[in-house]
């Protein structure tokens, strides 16, 4: 019966489908173009940088965000760990570690400090994932509760205050804090080009090896996913510890863009960068998604962000735009949900005939 | 088998029903007689219950017509837009699944969406529905609380919650699609009491789906069969034979349906002693279980509902962390490993709930075939395409998977074919044990056939298969041994030459209480 041998469908799909496929490209250009027209300093070098630098921020926390949530999982601690891990890079060059017991303040080298913090957002990460995975948590609550407990540990870590002047102390060995969030390379932001790192890497493990394929796999379908061998537990632990890492790397960022540290640095960015995946296209319930969309997304709201206010929108009906924006691309995704199912039923059915 | 006083309630003539991409029914005729229980058979994807579907106002036609008679033989011509429309009419329909809601009561499930009320529309009157409830129920011959939650009751008692909850609109016309495929044997013989109730003493046309022939032959007075999404032939049941039946309804020789063959078998391959899964609150689902496997044997398992069958195959495979037993493959110990672990050395399910537990239908057939054997085709970490691509070229034609292209979504196959993809993810592991589920529930036949010969195959290459059923005739048919479980027990052991299908029921009944 089958002696035709089997291809991938190679007339594709239409055009319509193509052009929904890539919409989120195409809002994106289509903001961007708009903005170029009506906004009269748009498109100096200057604001296109800062855009970018906005953008960079947002795409670095949606992107540990988009594998949560193709994970079938959420996460909402990422604005607070990015608070307490600012905090913790900012006491760490500000005050050292001080070791009372022994009478002894250690400065660490500025890198030392970076590392140990993304070391500790890779925990905070795993504390989300053994919530969920070994206690059973929903990762709503899992995450909400850490939420709450990151924001308080970094409001305790200095009773409130900012920690001022991270620019260190060149007899301690701790400087150039500052240069990972205004330093350039090629004239480029260095945040845009971790941007670009962190996305590049992370596109390629979620397309390319099996670790990204289980991430699919585990959100689309727990009990599949089990029965088709799949570590379910790690998949979902690895993916809140990316979360993790991401967020701690957005912390870093903050502190070091602002030269100090404030205990609410990163309120809300959990939601931006909800935002943003939704926006690049990702499901909320889990298994349909990509590291790329959410980008573009990360840099839709960021285009729309400065654009509006270089236009003199209201920061209040900014929020509103922002809102209509996400709802606008979620009914569109549904959409074309519809049409592709509708597609390869379409496909499937001319084969069932032969 | 009396049939005074039944007279033309229902007919549909020439329906039609076209759904994007497959024809459902072309021009289908239907009767329906008062006081009868009116059959209507088919293979799975036959057209039955499309068919019923629009009868009962959830699907609409594309063309034909329907008339509902009256007393006098009136005709009346009627179209349903919404299932109210054809309560309102008398048809009820009874779904092969169960819609009930576990954690409400008996009365509030009969009464969904047609509370009683009082004061106005502002407070449900509870008494008054557990009132006409337990009315209905004792009329049902059930002596069931209606305060009683749903999740408290046994399986057959919520199978006749869902007759209740059609019988309180007082239906003329009944519908019930396979409603006893989740019944154990006295449940069947309540169930039927039932019907029988109904149409001797209350007049209603029972309109009943069911591909259990031997049911058919029991209690039908009116049969139609459909093959294809085309009516085949009825009449009444007394006049034909079962043999006839069975061949129109499956278009072939019944004998030849089943390809059972014995197999060569070589030394044992899978060893299972003790096997034990304690119950909750008390008593074990599986009891002291023990089975070994050779290589190239087909292992039949059968038993009836609530056996422990699914759960002895998910024990096998690592699935219940109280499950206790030594397992050995090849003589290696299986039991303290994971299911990764399990699956790596050789043994692979395939799970009775397909969609479930099976698929991913947010992943293409490739992707879906590849998730249990994706770490074959990497390169350090990186997957090579070419790699996944060859494999999966080379097992949908080996077991001729219909698929338009690889990388369409697997939520656009037909269930045959979904079933496929399920079972070649499991080959590609490269697995020398099956743990078949269920492997044909809800298929149609050509996919069935096509699954018996991918277990004989199989077999023949040297895989050990473990194949549960509740179907008599394939366990009967495909194994060359055949363990029966009751009540978590292993019951009877049968070779392939001295098995009877009348002794094996027997064994899948013992502990039930049935003499």
């Amino acid at each position: 019966m089958t002696d035709t041998t089997i291809h991938k469908s190679k007339n594709g799909p239409s055009v319509g489908m193509i052009l929904l496929k890539l919409r989120s490209l195409i809002a994106f250009l289509g903001v961007f173009i708009v903005f170029a027209i009506i906004a009269p300093n748009f498109m100096t070098a200057g604001n296109l940088i800062s855009m970018a630098k906005h953008s960079a921020i947002w795409a670095i926390l949606a992107v540990g965000m988009t594998y949560v949530i193709i994970g079938g999982g959420i996460d909402l601690s990422v604005g607070s760990v990015a608070g307490l891990c600012g905090m913790l890079a900012g006491g760490l060059i500000f005050e050292g570690l001080q070791l009372q017991l022994f009478g002894v303040i250690i400065y660490f080298h500025t890198l030392v400090i970076i590392l140990i913090v993304l070391l500790i957002g890779v925990l905070l990460g795993s504390i989300n994932g053994l919530l969920v995975t070994k206690l059973g948590v929903a990762p709503f609550i899992a995450t909400l509760g850490l939420l709450y407990m990151a924001r308080g540990f970094a409001l305790l870590r200095s009773g409130g205050k900012t920690f001022p002047n991270l620019v260190g102390d060149p007899a301690l060995g701790n400087t150039g804090f500052p240069r990972l969030g205004s330093g350039t390379f090629l004239n480029i932001p260095l945040v845009v080009w971790i941007a670009i790192f962190i996305g590049i890497i992370a596109a390629y493990v979620s397309r390319k090896t099996p670790i990204g394929r289980h991430v699919f796999a585990v959100g689309g379908n727990e009990d599949a996913a089990k029965l088709s061998g799949i570590r379910v537990n790690r998949v979902k632990m690895a993916t809140y510890m990316f979360s993790g890492f991401t967020a701690a790397l957005t912390g870093l960022i903050l502190a070091s863009q602002l030269v100090a540290s404030h205990p609410a640095t990163g309120e809300s960015y959990e939601l931006t960068a909800i935002a943003a995946v939704v926006l690049g296209g990702t499901s909320l319930s889990g298994g349909r998604g990509s590291v790329g969309g959410s980008i573009v997304g990360a840099l839709i709201l960021g285009v729309l962000n400065d654009g509006l206010v270089m236009v003199g929108v209201s920061s209040f009906w900014q929020t509103v735009i922002k809102g209509l924006v996400v709802i606008l691309a979620v009914v569109i995704d549904q959409y074309q949900l519809k049409k592709q199912n509708e597609a390869a039923l379409k496909l499937q059915t001319v084969s069932d005939k032969n | 088998m009396m049939d005074n006083g039944s007279r033309l309630v229902l007919e549909a003539k020439g329906i039609r029903k076209v759904y994007p991409g497959t024809i459902a029914l072309q021009g289908v005729d239907f009767k329906a007689y008062s006081g009868s229980i009116n059959a209507l058979v088919g293979e799975n994807g036959a057209g039955k219950s499309t068919l019923m579907k629009i009868l009962a106002g959830i699907e609409y036609p594309n063309s034909g017509e329907m008339l509902l008679y009256d007393n006098e033989g009136e005709a009346e011509k009627i179209s349903f837009n919404s299932t109210r429309d054809a309560v309102a009419k008398g048809i009820g329909i009874v779904h092969q699944e169960l819609n009930l809601f576990s954690d409400l009561d008996v009365a509030e499930n009969i009464f969904m969406n047609k509370e009683r009320m009082k004061f106005g529309h502002l407070y449900i009157d509870h008494a008054a529905q557990v009132e006409e409830a337990g009315r209905v129920l004792k009329k049902l011959g059930q002596n069931i609380d209606p305060n009683t939650p749903v999740r408290d009751l046994r399986l057959g008692q919520q199978q006749i919650v869902e007759i209740a909850k059609t019988m309180i609109d007082e239906p003329r016309i009944l519908i019930m699609d396979e409603p006893t495929s989740s019944l154990s044997i006295p449940e069947v013989q309540v169930l039927f009491s039932v019907m029988e109730d109904l149409k001797e003493n209350h007049g209603v046309a029972i309109v009943y789906i069911s591909h259990r022939l031997e049911e058919i032959k029991e209690i039908g007075d009116y049969i139609t069969i459909l093959r294809d999404s085309r009516l085949i032939d009825s009449g009444r049941v007394s006049d034909m034979e079962m043999s006839d039946i069975i061949e129109k309804m499956v278009g072939r020789d019944p004998r030849k349906f089943f390809s059972g063959q014995a197999h060569e078998m070589g030394q044992e391959l899978l060893r299972v002693e003790d096997i034990t899964l304690p119950r909750y609150g008390g008593g074990y689902t599986l009891d002291k279980v023990s089975l070994t496997v050779r290589k190239g044997e087909v292992l039949g398992i059968y038993g009836l509902m609530g056996a422990g069958r699914t759960e002895l195959l998910e024990s096998l495979m690592g699935g219940f962390d109280k499950a206790d037993g030594k397992i050995w493959l090849e003589g290696e110990r299986l039991d303290k490993m994971d299911m990764k672990d399990r699956l790596e050395a050789g043994l692979v399910l395939i799970p009775e709930e397909r969609q479930r537990e099976g698929l991913f239908l947010n992943l293409s057939v490739e992707k879906n075939l590849t998730m249990s054997s994706i770490g074959n085709y990497t390169k350090w970490f990186h997957i090579v395409k070419e790699r996944e691509f060859e494999s999966v070229k080379e097992i949908i034609k080996s077991i001729s998977i219909r698929v338009a292209s690889p990388d369409i979504s697997i939520s656009a196959l037909s269930g045959g074919n979904q079933q496929k993809v399920v079972i070649g993810k499991s080959l590609l592991t490269n697995p020398k044990i099956l743990l078949m589920d269920e492997p044909t529930r809800g298929i149609d036949v050509g996919a069935k056939s096509d699954v018996f010969e991918i277990v004989n195959s199989m077999a023949n290459r040297g895989f050990g298969i473990i194949l549960v059923s509740s179907e008599l005739e394939e366990v009967y048919s495909m194994s060359d041994r055949i363990l029966v479980l009751s009540k978590g027990k292993v019951t009877a052991e049968f070779n392939r030459s001295e098995a009877n299908e009348e002794q094996i029921r027997k064994a899948s009944e013992i502990g039930h209480g049935i003499e």
